[in-house]
């Protein structure tokens, strides 16, 4: 077996690897959409009036925190089908991401709504504007931007997990990797071309959420132009 | 199978797998504060080299995955003539990653200081490395405790990759038990409990300490 670098070996493997970061990108897209909307309802969790769902919701939102995305992927993966709900490996990988990042999005909107002051509450009572009226054009416009870095941390974090969705089968960029170098027994280069695949993908992700915050910052007149 | 059955039989080997992982953990716990230190002060280096390397090093682990290093890491490395040992590529993939987080927590919690401080210290003619070392050290770990325990308790999160090349953890021994048994629930469900109750019972209440601790330090040296 030849040592080192092979660039013949790349080249040969790289249309098969293109088409799997396709794959990654729309689970990380797709995750993504669930994992926002998933974060509402654990927001309304928090913020209905009820003390009991409030806590319930709490305790749920923190134990999926504090346990690790890849034996959560197993536990949907491995349990749904014991109780007769079989899922393809595509649908586990996304309701698991989805549920994960839900937490950590629902936090990302909880502090953007207490970064907005209470004196703008109070004002938009003083005006007697309805409370529908007071989030869509008063509370909400101003806690999306405080919302921002965190909704586009979290975007490029569920893209740097969807590795971990190989364990269960998702034929996305990483499992081409192992694929490809199981079968020839190569893994330098399928290993190191995901791994630049990543950094070229996810450096360009994270300057376009820097330069969003400042755009809408500027918007907002917080930072002067 | 009653789950008290399952425990019974299966119980001495998810808790063996639970001692690896807490080996895991806090072997990859000090590698990262020491990478994390490191890092976090040459990031704000006046030298141009310096900071560069720092930045590459902290874009770089940041920017790919964590499991794509640590495969790189366990299953790269030996074409390079570097053959680790799973238990050790993974604490390397791990703190090398975090360090980078760290680094810039670390960064941060220096950039936090007061500019007084720094000021008070050129007056008092410290010596540049006096100043770091017992002015502004001191002062950022009340600041950086608060999102340094959020990065540990992803790190324990983290340490479950290690599995996956071959370290025989808590993770492993799950996994193993399922593919014996097939009784999914009991042992993913008993795993993903004693990783909550590592992080909720242990974890954030030590970490919770030590912030009260540095706090209460810093209160008492103003005084």
């Amino acid at each position: 077996m030849q040592m080192g670098w092979r660039w013949d070996f790349t080249f040969e493997i790289l249309p098969q690897m293109a088409i799997a970061t396709l794959n990654t990108i729309l689970a990380a897209g797709v995750g993504y959409a669930i994992a926002l909307v998933v974060g509402l309802f654990f927001l309304l969790g928090q913020k209905t009036p009820f003390k009991i769902v409030n806590w319930i919701n709490r305790e749920i939102v923190e134990f999926i925190r504090s346990t690790p995305l890849l034996i959560q992927l197993f536990f949907v993966y491995f349990v749904l089908p014991q109780f007769g709900i079989t899922l393809s490996a595509w649908v586990c990988g996304m309701i698991t991401i989805g549920l994960h990042f839900g937490t950590y999005l629902s936090e990302v909107y909880r502090g953007a709504l207490e970064g907005v002051p209470k004196s703008q509450w109070e004002a938009c009572r003083a005006l007697n504007f309805s409370t529908i009226y007071t989030y869509r054009r008063i509370v909400l416009p101003q806690a999306f931007p405080i919302a921002i870095p965190g909704m586009g941390n979290y975007l490029v974090g569920i893209f740097k997990d969807t590795p971990l969705l190989s364990t269960i089968g998702v034929a996305e960029l990483f499992h081409a990797a192992t694929a490809v170098g199981g079968y020839n027994y190569r893994y330098l280069e399928p290993y190191t071309l995901v791994g630049i695949i990543f950094l070229t993908l996810s450096i360009p992700a994270a300057m376009w959420v820097r330069k969003l915050e400042n755009d809408v910052n500027k918007a907002q007149g917080k930072i002067k132009k | 199978m009653t789950y008290f059955e399952f425990l019974n039989e299966h119980g001495v080997t998810l808790l063996l797998g639970t001692v690896t992982t807490l080996k895991v953990l806090v072997c990859s716990m000090i590698l990262y504060v020491i990478i994390s230190m490191i890092f976090g002060l040459m990031r704000l280096s006046k030298n141009r080299a310096i900071q560069g390397i720092a930045t590459v090093y902290i874009e770089f682990f940041r920017g790919t995955s964590l499991l794509v290093q640590l495969f790189w890491a366990y299953y790269v490395l030996p074409f390079f003539g570097i053959s680790l040992e799973a238990f050790t590529a993974g604490v390397v993939a791990l703190g090398l990653n975090f360090g980078a987080y760290g680094a810039e927590i670390v960064r941060a919690g220096i950039l936090a200081v007061p500019r007084g401080q720094w000021e008070a210290a050129h007056a008092l003619n410290f010596t540049p490395a006096k100043r770091i070392k017992r002015i502004i050290i001191p002062q950022i770990f009340p600041i950086i405790l608060p999102p340094a325990a959020n990065l540990t308790v992803e790190l324990l999160k983290a340490t479950a990759l290690v599995a996956l090349v071959t370290v025989v953890d808590l993770t492993f021994e799950a996994k193993q038990i399922n593919s014996i048994t097939w009784l999914s629930a009991q042992c993913f469900g008993t795993a993903l409990l004693i990783y909550y109750i590592i992080a909720r019972f242990a974890l954030v209440p030590f970490l919770r300490w030590l912030e009260v601790l540095a706090a209460r330090k810093v209160g008492k040296e103003r005084i």
